[in-house]
């Protein structure tokens, strides 16, 4: 027994086994490392993973039996990397890609919470559904949602010119969807959805920079009071034409149809939400 | 200060007399003073004033040659009243005038009781000598980090060939037990920033980048800094993570516990949006809490995601605001994998923040420390973190106080400020800063020079340590070590017994 | 000394975990096989200092009789002399044992448990009270009257089983792999912040065939606490789960109302959204928050509530605890992390995350009518 009561234990490390236990977990086929993940911990797996990059020259992933391991793709953040490739077979855990620095991800599965989070560059592609805070704070790079998103959705997303991270999501959003957004394109395409409207209450409140374009029905009540309903523009056509584009690629969708489809554009009424709230 | 079609009925707050047999109308006041408080009267071949504008940072009256400048409280005053004093009378005016939040700077200014000033510290007479520390060894420094229960050791051939098999966490190593508290460029100007940053290393201690990134010239310091992760994610990149010395999830801040914060638009120049990722002149955000972590296991989630960005090679601290439950919440982080634990009290300071909630919300940094100490120690898991403790500290006294109450290490901010120049004139929210610190107005911010702030601060942390190995020398002891949760050296004078109690300390005389 | 030490608890404990219900509405029993290995891919939501079952439907045999399930701190056997008084005294007893656990599990310092299977004996004033009422009456006497026993499930035909570990030592413990069936169970595992080591801290928290287990932390424990004492419950395990468990049995054991009523207390709608909605929904909502606005649960919260025929998960209003609900034929999960229902039910028919404050409810088909017809009435 590694913890005692009233002491401590440790989760993430108390439990773990080394590299040189789990080695016949991982395959290795030229540059590509195929690890079974089941029943690893994150700590594990992410060493499997960190020692088949940075030992072995690995360059492709296929993790196989992922069932809510978290934090993949986060620990292999290295200097002037080469970007790695990631398919996840199964059911990430939270935080799938946080500070990702660069590499693509590609999950056959669901993915749950914090999917992005603080990302700074790379590619996180779902063929399923995502949960809460996906692309929290994210910097840089893309993440293609297929299904549906839970709560605040792109929150704190962020943009310095040219570095303007994308999100697109196929299905539909839950409440707070892109609170305090910063920066970045968030696209809601409601493939899923029929007739029926979007749900989400409180969409962009907060938000003071980026732009979300929305596919569907939403209604005026839904919309925080910091963002505001502008006319698309020919830039905002091309920016949809190459990303739901791909998305459509990637997911086998239609995308002259979608893009035949009403598209809502938000952006901020002002950089500066909450400039008149203090006192001199 | 004219808001809207409102004449203003609010009182100057200073007055200046200028003592015009010794103005020589060089117009350095004038030149000095980004309030545009003095200003030159051609008719009359005089210097004049507009002293509702005057904040008392007495920049003018440091600078006028001829020393020709008196800025005092002004005297004027409504009648005198216990209950709505003139701070009361002024704010409700200016909030009839503004309809706004009352915003500050700086640390809460009310009178709370400051506990250092009720603690005693204890010399070595007759039964222990004291140590002389100019002369012999007096060893102050300080590893920040979780340490292991025990350690295991192999032997070979002798007890002289003999490896420690057991595996350290990351620690980082200060040579004083003072650090720079968190304060962000962008709050300060980078010439502040960079001032704190030279003194951290050339005096091998740590400075806190706050949360608004470390810009990518200034990376050769991440030895030295605690890099901020928090609500608002600013600068937050897989590079920024792995050159710091230490990881710290900001959840509070003394001066403003449980809500977030905002650096105004004006403030976010170019550099800063670099720095922060968001274009120039937006308003930067800070949510009250991290959109990640609405619980403790959350916490754990976010500790072990900073572990894995930067490979498990750095400690991660946590920084609260001491509040009600502190040592209760303390614990929780401790399980929840934090290797540093970082208390920031009610007097804390800060860049910005509404009055309401700089001076009502949290509890003194000394009962907070004293309880979260004991606490771990109940619980058996002290040494699975270090404490750093933030908020008020004024001078080295304070800090052995700290220490000898459990602390590992103590965060200054105010006394940095002012070693740099700063006066306590509470303007910081106003992004107008005579001494060059708590401005991104590079007309004010180039009058701070950082090799001579950063000679400043490392007179500083010079003279403190010194004064904290008299002290400690005094008590009969030569390692720092020695005096932390040393609580036998302290007394209290002039406590109630419930406060000697959560102090864990005897009276005096007792 | 002039100076008596001062025992200062803190006001309560904080806590976050990990939950796990499973129900299957068709009424077939299984093992408790299926939650332990979900709780396990959960691990690091807990911290291995409390993990808990309850399991309904394990005690057919004796499906008339209360179930009670009773704790004896430190081995007391003094204690458990006078609750077998006690309860020998106040019910007749058609069955009692010592409850079976594995010695080897992974435990630490377990404390003795009993099961006594008992309908109550009423006497005196006592005979006006509803065999619940006095069941409820009793086991608070135990609590509070007997040192070092604690009654820790009492109600028929099911059982909570809890203690300090992490939930996968506790199953093993008590064998509910091997030893038991049943049509629903939840599960909880603890990060609690408190000084650990009781083994009745643990959830879930049981009244009569009431269970809660609940994550996160109730920013309004102080008013609803002291709103639920008004109604004469007194909240002594300084835990939240407690405001919580005495709020739903005020609710909807004594106020007889149905979730779908008491998740809009618990969670109300915002006024800014009332204040859009047609009339007679504005005044339904307005006149509920009204009146039980004391019973708002504010802060960050998930709970799974379950007695005999239903269970429901439901998160605070702005949604700041996760749940995720699975469905695959007849059975419903709901749980803090998707992978865990993947764990034990890789193909899913149906799987989302409900609105914040929107319940996910599971029933027994053959409740589903009764139910129906209770709303009807209510609304």
């Amino acid at each position: 027994m590694k913890y005692s009561i009233g002491g401590f234990c440790d989760l993430f490390l108390d439990f773990c086994k080394e590299v040189e236990e789990l080695r016949d977990r991982l395959k290795l086929d030229g540059k590509l490392a195929i690890i079974d993940a089941k029943g690893l911990t994150h700590k594990e797996l992410n060493d499997l993973m960190r020692y088949a990059v940075f030992e072995l020259g690995a360059r492709k992933f296929k993790l196989l039996n992922i069932t809510g391991q978290r934090y993949i793709g986060t620990r292999l953040w290295a200097p002037n990397m080469e970007k790695l490739e990631i398919e996840v077979h199964g059911f990430p855990g939270n935080d799938l890609g946080a500070f990702l620095g660069g590499h693509k991800i590609v999950v056959y599965g669901n993915a749950q919470d914090g999917v992005g989070n603080t990302m700074d560059d790379g590619e996180i592609i779902v063929y399923g559904r995502a949960g809460d805070v996906v692309a929290m704070s994210m910097r840089g790079g893309r993440i293609l949602i297929r299904d549906d998103v839970g709560y605040r959705t792109a929150i704190h997303m962020k943009e310095y010119k040219d570095k303007v991270p994308v999100l697109v999501i196929g299905g539909t959003a839950q409440d707070f969807f892109g609170e305090y957004m910063a920066g970045g394109r968030v696209v809601l395409l409601g493939l899923n959805l029929g007739d029926k409207p979007h749900r989400a209450r409180y969409i962009g409140t907060g938000m003071h920079g980026g732009i979300m374009y929305i596919r569907g029905k939403v209604e005026q009540w839904q919309l925080g009071k910091e963002v505001g309903i502008v006319d698309m523009d020919d830039e905002d056509w091309k920016f949809l034409e190459k990303h739901v584009g791909d998305f459509c690629k990637e997911f086998g969708f239609d995308k002259d149809e979608i893009l035949s489809g009403k598209f809502l554009k938000l952006k901020p009424v002002t950089k500066r939400p909450y400039g008149k709230i203090y006192a001199y | 200060m004219l808001e809207g079609e409102f004449h203003t009925y609010m009182l100057p707050e200073f007055i200046i007399e200028r003592r015009q047999d010794r103005c020589i109308r060089c117009r350095v006041c004038e030149r000095q003073c980004g309030f545009n408080v003095h200003w030159y009267d051609e008719e009359m071949d005089m210097m004049r004033e507009d002293e509702m504008k005057c904040v008392g940072c007495q920049r003018c009256a440091v600078m006028c040659p001829t020393n020709a400048l008196i800025v005092k409280p002004h005297p004027g005053s409504y009648k005198p009243n216990a209950n709505w004093t003139r701070e009361r009378l002024q704010d409700l005016k200016k909030q009839s005038e503004t309809g706004g939040v009352l915003l500050t700077g700086s640390g809460n200014d009310k009178p709370y009781r400051i506990y250092w000033d009720h603690i005693v510290l204890n010399a070595s007479q007759v039964t222990n000598p004291s140590i002389d520390p100019l002369r012999e060894p007096m060893e102050l420094r300080t590893f920040l980090g979780r340490k292991q229960d025990r350690l295991e050791f192999k032997f070979g051939e002798d007890f002289e060939d003999v490896e420690i098999t057991t595996e350290l966490y990351p620690n980082v190593q200060i040579e004083t037990p003072i650090v720079f508290s968190a304060m962000s460029y962008g709050a300060i100007s980078y010439q502040a920033f960079k001032s704190l940053a030279m003194a951290a290393s050339e005096f091998g201690t740590l400075f806190n980048t706050g949360e608004g990134g470390l810009p990518k010239e200034l990376r050769k310091y991440g030895k030295n800094a605690i890099v901020q992760c928090a609500s608002g994610r600013f600068g937050v990149d897989p590079e920024y993570l792995n050159v710091a010395a230490v990881v710290e999830i900001k959840i509070g801040q003394g001066a403003k516990p449980g809500i977030g914060g905002h650096l105004p638009g004006e403030k976010v120049t170019m550099p800063i949006s670099v720095t922060r990722m968001i274009p120039e002149g937006t308003d930067a955000l800070s949510p009250a809490p991290q959109h990640d972590i609405y619980s403790i296991e959350d916490l754990s989630m976010l500790i072990y995601a900073l572990k894995e960005a930067t490979n498990y090679e750095k400690p991660v601290s946590v920084k609260i605001a001491a509040v009600h439950n502190a040592a209760a919440i303390a614990s929780g982080m401790v399980r929840a994998g934090a290797d540093i634990i970082a208390l920031d009290g009610l007097r804390g300071g800060t860049g910005a923040a509404p009055k309401m909630i700089r001076d009502n919300v949290g509890i003194p940094i000394e009962l907070a420390l004293a309880s979260v100490d004991q606490r771990l120690r109940d619980e058996g898991i002290r040494n699975k973190a270090s404490i750093l403790v933030a908020g008020g500290f004024r001078c080295s006294a304070d800090v052995v106080k700290a220490i000898a109450l459990g602390a590992d290490a103590v965060y200054i901010g105010t006394p940095a400020l002012v070693a740099m120049g700063c006066t306590l004139c509470q303007k910081c929210h106003t992004g107008i800063c005579n001494w060059g610190i708590c401005t991104q107005d590079p007309y004010l911010s180039r009058r701070l020079n950082p090799e001579i702030a950063s000679k400043k601060l490392v007179n500083l942390l010079r003279a403190w340590s010194h004064e904290i190995k008299e002290m400690l020398g005094g008590m009969g002891i030569n390692a720092i070590e020695s005096l932390r949760g040393n609580r036998d050296h302290l007394r209290g004078v002039g406590l109630e017994d419930w406060e000697l109690e959560v102090l864990g300390i005897k009276g005096a005389g007792e | 000394m002039r100076r008596s030490r001062r025992v200062v608890l803190p006001d309560k404990d904080h806590q976050a975990c990990g939950l796990f219900g499973v129900i299957d509405r068709s009424g077939r029993r299984f093992s408790g096989e299926m939650a332990i290995e979900a709780m396990t891919s959960m691990k690091v939501r807990g911290n291995g200092l409390g993990g808990g079952f309850a399991a309904y439907g394990i005690y057919p045999e004796y499906e008339d009789y209360y179930a009670l399930h009773v704790m004896f701190q430190n081995w007391d056997m003094e204690a458990k002399h006078r609750v077998d008084e006690f309860i020998d005294a106040n019910f007749d007893v058609v069955y009692a044992e010592e409850i079976p656990v594995n010695p080897d599990a992974n435990v630490y310092n377990p404390p003795l448990f009993w099961r006594y299977f008992v309908s109550p004996n009423k006497k005196g004033e006592d005979k006006k009270l509803s065999d619940d009422d006095y069941v409820v009456k009793k086991v608070m006497e135990i609590n509070t009257g007997i040192e070092n026993a604690y009654v820790v499930s009492s109600g028929k035909n099911m059982g909570v089983f809890k203690g300090v570990g992490f939930p996968e030592d506790i199953a093993e413990y008590f064998m509910l792999a091997e030893e038991y069936k049943g049509y629903m169970w939840t599960a909880h595992s603890r990060f609690p912040t408190n000084t650990p080591g009781w083994w009745g801290g643990a959830h879930p928290f049981c009244i009569l065939d009431w269970t809660v287990v609940h994550n996160g932390e109730i920013s309004s424990y102080g008013t609803n606490k002291r709103y639920l004492e008004m109604f004469g419950y007194y909240c002594t395990l300084l835990t939240d789960t407690e405001v919580m468990a005495y709020a739903v049995d005020l609710l909807m054991r004594k106020q007889g109302l149905p979730i779908e009523i008491v998740s809009k207390i618990f969670a109300p709608p915002m006024w800014d959204i009332v204040d859009i909605m047609d009339e007679k929904k504005k005044r339904f909502y307005t006149t509920l928050r009204m009146n039980y606005g004391p019973l708002l649960i504010n802060g960050p919260w998930t709970i799974i509530v379950a007695r005999h025929g239903e269970m429901f998960g439901i998160t605070d209003r702005i949604r700041l605890r996760p749940i995720t609900s699975g469905e695959k034929g007849d059975m419903l999960f709901v749980s803090s992390e998707e992978s865990a229902i993947r764990a034990v039910c890789p193909e899913l028919d149906r799987v989302y995350t409900p609105m914040g404050g929107e319940p996910v409810i599971g029933r027994l088909r053959s409740r589903e009518k009764e139910i129906a017809k209770q709303l009807s009435e209510v609304e």
